[in-house]
């Protein structure tokens, strides 16, 4: 949990993807992130620089503004800075991580900007009870995410960790507070710690699906690949049912990223379409080149588009890419082995078995994860560290630690969840103990 | 003004509450009076003989912190000393012990009979008297009337008292002693939120006719641990508890006469508390469960009664009688008073303020049963806590308030003046956040410094308490002087990572396998610090780590305990609140941004609203 000396940093802008991404950052540690991200240091007060910008391990996050405004004079009142960014998820999620990298840093909770900025004389009465509905919504709408599911299953998940916490706690609780009770167990660590293992068991899971729930949600990340002049502008075009790319018979026309968000088998699906892979003939065409390549790696799967009129070279493909060659038509009689589906971007033949394709994998994906999919970031965050406090009580049972430690352990555990389960107060906690064992001297 | 009144302070009623509130209002200064129907029957204690326990114990502790009487007179009374839960940590330790009844009482009634700045009078109090708005003094049964500025009533289950067993219905605040219906009346007529409660006790038996021989005894602790920071040792003779179990034959006359029970009859409409149910209760519920565990403890070294605790009634005397003797050891036993449960009117606790005054009536505070508690712990934290602040009031000095990272008195108040009750409301452990902070062995390192500049802590304690400090200090000082490195532990047979850090004392103290002789094996300096010093370094130590923790969230909680929203700001003129939440806060009208959170329903929107006020009304104060 926060506490008032933190920095804190959320996407002030609309969610991804959008044009461009605002992350606004605010607390005593804002100087040091503004010194260290971007490539020139710490910019001049309200002044927006234009640079790159880089984590802690030197990768690069991207290029976009910055904007440092030193408290009092800024929106809080505190040291605030703004990162004005390319509004993609990936861009997003990388630069958030970066900045809660740094110590006493975290996300911020519903409102809390606008609390500091009244906590520090910031902000006026008329435009406290203007916010005052934008945070409640903004609470309802973390809320409604929260319980928001697929196919049901995470509602249920958290309702069985909900559970699994209460009965943990009321176990717990009875052999602390009634020990002098007949009905209430002497030796309570036996069945606490299986509760504890099982619930660390689950968050693990959820938390192992390796992002996949997130991208499912924000959209899932297909890039075009193939030389140039492959037709890969075409394809997109063709699944966008749109000109969304410029198409010439030009090699390297497509020079930067160009991305276009689709519904394939009613799962939102981005698709990128990259500048041709060759030796870059001018240095535009080469950035375009270097973020193809970066884009391709981040993908979540990847079309190997293949002209037909030249030999298909498939060679440096990955196990799991979708292997197309276009321009069927050209050769009609040509047949090539594998798994490769022939299309002509041209009249639109075998796009279909494309989109079943992609829906195929999508669902694939989606279904192979066992745990239920964990759906917001910030939701990752408190599993992680509901898993830590879960983790320190299991160890401190094993060291035989007192039973008041690690009830306090499960109650930080569960204080984490509660964006996630609902709080779970001592009322109902107490409910428990007097319905499950027959207390009363 | 002050020459108008005879009293700054009166406390009505000499149960635990009463005699906490006039005794502390005393030690303030103030000129005090109790006034109670009958003075042989102050210090009584009507239902268990026994005192502290877990949360329970804990209160008793800061009572004693503060100076109050009732650890002091439970250390001159107690004949069983347990200190429960000696296997877990010293945070959730519970000092409860059996009290012999009539010392308790003795010593209570010597204690505030030559206590300065208090005077004790016998009347029944019928009436309050308020002018213009304002508390001005009570009006006894015989007219008389004693006027004070500040009145604190400490009444019981005497309210509206209504007596259930089986079929019979006896209007009494106790067995055998009239309800104060003029004052409920009066606390009716004043607009205040009231409910009904209920509360059972069982039969008391004769210990004569007890077959003790065949049942299972538990005896005190060999050393027995006192409750107040200021008793050496406990000379009271110590005594043993019998043990014994219901049986199917018990529950079998139990369900054949259920629709005999008051409760089950549907005679009362007050809520019973979940933890102490009747014996009704537990065949009913736990229908799957073959017996019941009953401690017969006595009610004092020279009497012969005993209370089986655990089957608190409303059946029907003869049932009572039938039930109890197919209980073993019992089978012959003589029952010298019958169970029964009581109903009472209480007061919803969220009409008063932190400082248990009611919001509506200036001068007038609560405190005890009468808020909705059970237990005489509860009853006394708060009668400490409104004498303090009473006497407050009549010196024209702000409230005094505990909050909920300092003392499970905090806790307590904060819980009724917040969330209400929906049944008597009893402490316990677990509704304290920072439980592994408020312990029973440091209520003296918590309060007794503030009970000083509250002028609540007398000479001898304040003395001790400072030689006690120094000590502590010391020790503390030599065991984060003393250090090794990982290496050097591991030499020791200490389990702790090679990473190169060196670990003080202090730190190493913490590990759960390591003790304070292991720690003074290696360092032989620190075998010369006082074994009670030694003792308390060691649990503070232990618990370090989770108490640097919380200090940030302790530090978020004081920030918006500073909040304090006007006493009788118009809810309806914050903007950007909706109905119901507009709805709740007038319901609490909480004193700070803190206590409006803790208000299920209250959206974090709201407390932006709310904050914007608070800050609008102190523009650029200085802090605090």
């Amino acid at each position: 949990m926060g506490t008032a000396r933190d920095t804190i940093c959320a996407l002030a802008s609309g969610p991804p993807p959008s044009a461009i991404a605002i992350i606004r950052v605010s607390g005593p540690k804002v100087r040091d992130i503004c010194t260290k991200i971007p490539e020139r240091g710490l910019p001049g007060p309200r002044r927006a620089v234009f640079g790159k910008f880089f984590d802690s391990s030197g990768t690069i996050i991207d290029e976009g503004l910055i904007l440092f405004m030193p408290g009092p004079a800024s929106y809080t009142g505190e040291d605030t800075a703004e990162f004005y960014l390319h509004g993609g998820s990936a861009v997003i999620d990388h630069a958030i991580d970066a900045i809660c990298s740094f110590s006493e840093t975290r996300l911020a909770e519903p409102g809390e900007f606008t609390r500091r900025a009244f906590e520090n004389g910031r902000v006026d009465l008329v435009e406290a009870e203007g916010v005052a509905d934008l945070i409640d919504a903004e609470t309802r709408a973390q809320k409604s995410l929260a319980l928001d599911q697929l196919d049901g299953r995470l509602s249920r998940q958290y309702a069985e960790w909900r559970q699994e916490l209460v009965e943990v706690l009321a176990l717990l609780e009875v052999s602390i507070d009634f020990p002098d009770e007949d009905d209430a167990p002497a030796e309570t660590a036996g069945p606490v710690s299986v509760s504890l293992s099982r619930l660390a068991g689950g968050l693990e899971r959820a938390l192992g699906d390796d992002a996949v729930g997130e991208r499912i949600r924000e959209g899932f990340h297909i890039t075009i690949v193939g030389p140039p002049n492959a037709g890969k502008s075409s394809l997109l075009n063709r699944l966008a049912r749109r000109e969304a790319a410029i198409v010439s018979d030009l090699p390297g026309t497509t020079r930067d990223v160009v991305e276009v968000r689709l519904k394939i088998g009613g799962h939102i699906v981005w698709i990128a379409d990259t500048a041709g892979l060759r030796e870059a003939a001018d240095q535009v065409e080469a950035e375009g080149v270097r973020r193809a390549k970066a884009r391709a790696a981040s993908a979540d799967l990847r079309i190997q588009l293949r002209p037909a009129d030249k030999k298909p070279d498939f060679s440096e493909c990955e196990p799991g890419d979708l292997l197309v060659v276009n321009k069927g038509d050209l050769t009609p009689e040509a047949t090539w082995t594998g798994d490769v589906i022939v299309i002509s971007a041209l009249t639109g033949d075998g796009l279909p078995e494309v989109e079943r394709r992609i829906a195929g994998i999508i669902n694939d994906k989606a279904g192979e994860t066992v745990a239920p999919l964990i759906t917001r970031r910030r939701h990752r965050l408190a599993l992680e560290s509901a898993l830590f406090h879960v983790k320190h009580a299991i160890d401190g049972l094993n060291r035989g630690g007192g039973a008041e430690l690690v009830a306090e352990d499960v109650r930080l555990a569960a204080r984490q969840l509660s964006s996630l389960t609902g709080e779970i107060g001592v009322e109902e906690i107490l409910g428990a103990v007097f319905a499950s064992f027959c207390i009363g001297k | 003004m002050r020459g108008a009144f005879d009293f700054d302070v009166i406390v009505v009623g000499g149960g635990h509450a009463g005699c906490e509130a006039a005794t502390a209002a005393a030690r303030t200064g103030a000129r005090t009076a109790l006034i109670t129907h009958k003075l042989a029957t102050i210090g009584e204690m009507s239902c268990n003989p026994a005192i502290g326990g877990l949360g329970k114990g804990h209160l008793v502790r800061e009572i004693d912190a503060l100076d109050g009487v009732m650890a002091r007179m439970a250390d001159v009374s107690g004949i069983q000393f347990r200190l429960l839960n000696r296997s877990k940590g010293p945070a959730v330790w519970g000092p409860r012990a059996q009290i012999d009844r009539k010392l308790y009482r003795e010593a209570m009634q010597a204690e505030l009979a030559d206590y300065p700045n208090l005077v004790l009078v016998e009347d029944g109090v019928e009436d309050l008297i308020i002018e213009a708005d304002r508390t001005c003094g009570v009006t006894g049964q015989t007219g008389k009337s004693y006027r004070a500025p500040a009145v604190v009533i400490t009444t019981g289950t005497f309210l509206k008292g209504v007596i259930h067993r089986g079929e019979e219905r006896i209007e009494a605040g106790r067995i055998g002693e009239k309800p104060a219906i003029g004052l409920s009346d009066r606390l009716y007529t004043s607009g205040l939120p009231m409910g009904r409660l209920k509360t059972g006790t069982p039969a008391r038996l004769d210990g004569t006719t007890i077959d003790w021989d065949r049942l299972e005894m538990q005896s005190a602790d060999e050393q027995p641990v006192p409750f107040s920071f200021l008793t050496g040792k406990i000379e009271v003779p110590q005594t043993s508890c019998g043990i014994t179990f219901t049986n199917a034959k018990t529950h079998r006359i139990i369900a054949d006469n259920l629709s005999r029970s008051a409760v089950y009859s549907g005679a009362i409409a007050g809520r019973g508390p979940r933890y102490c149910p009747s014996i009704e209760d537990k065949v009913h519920r736990f229908a799957g469960k073959d017996r019941h565990q009953v401690f017969l403890e006595p009610e004092g070294l020279n009497d012969d009664t005993v209370y089986p605790n655990g089957i608190s009634t409303s059946l029907p005397a003869e049932v009572q009688e039938d039930f109890i003797r197919t209980i073993e050891g019992l089978e012959n036993v003589r029952i010298i008073q019958a169970g029964y449960a009581i109903e009472y009117d209480y007061v919803d606790p969220r009409a008063l303020t932190h400082g248990l005054e009611v919001k509506a009536v200036p001068g007038l505070f609560l405190a005890g049963q009468i808020n909705g508690t059970t237990g005489y712990e509860e009853a006394g934290a708060q009668g400490l806590v409104a004498g303090l602040n009473a006497a407050r009031s009549a010196q024209g000095r702000p409230a005094a308030v505990f909050d909920r990272a300092e003392a499970y008195i905090g806790v307590l108040i904060d819980d009724l003046v917040t969330h209400g009750v929906s049944e008597p409301y009893r402490m316990f452990t677990s509704r304290a956040e920072y439980r592994l902070a408020l312990r029973a062995d440091n209520a003296d390192q918590r309060l007794t410094r503030r009970g000083e500049e509250l002028g609540l802590v007398g000479r001898t304690r304040a003395e001790m308490f400072h030689v006690k400090q120094q000590g502590l200090e010391t020790g503390r000082k030599l065991l984060k002087a003393l250090s090794l490195t990982p290496n050097e532990a591991s030499h020791h047979g200490w389990k702790v990572n090679q990473d190169g850090q060196r670990r003080t004392a202090w730190d190493l103290l913490a590990y759960p396998d390591i003790g304070f002789n292991e720690i003074a094996a290696v360092f032989p300096e620190v075998a010369a610090l006082a074994e009670e010093d030694s003792a308390q370094l060691s649990i503070e130590a232990t618990y370090s780590g989770y108490l640097e923790r919380q200090k940030a969230d302790v530090e978020q909680l004081r920030r918006d305990e500073n909040l304090e929203i006007p006493r009788g700001l118009d809810f309806s003129s914050v903007g950007g609140l909706s109905n119901e939440v507009r709805y709740k806060l007038e319901a609490v009208r909480p004193a700070t941004l803190g206590q409006a959170a803790r208000i299920e329903g209250v959206t974090p929107g709201a407390l932006v609203s709310l904050l914007a006020h608070v800050k609008r009304r102190r523009p650029e104060r200085a802090a605090g």
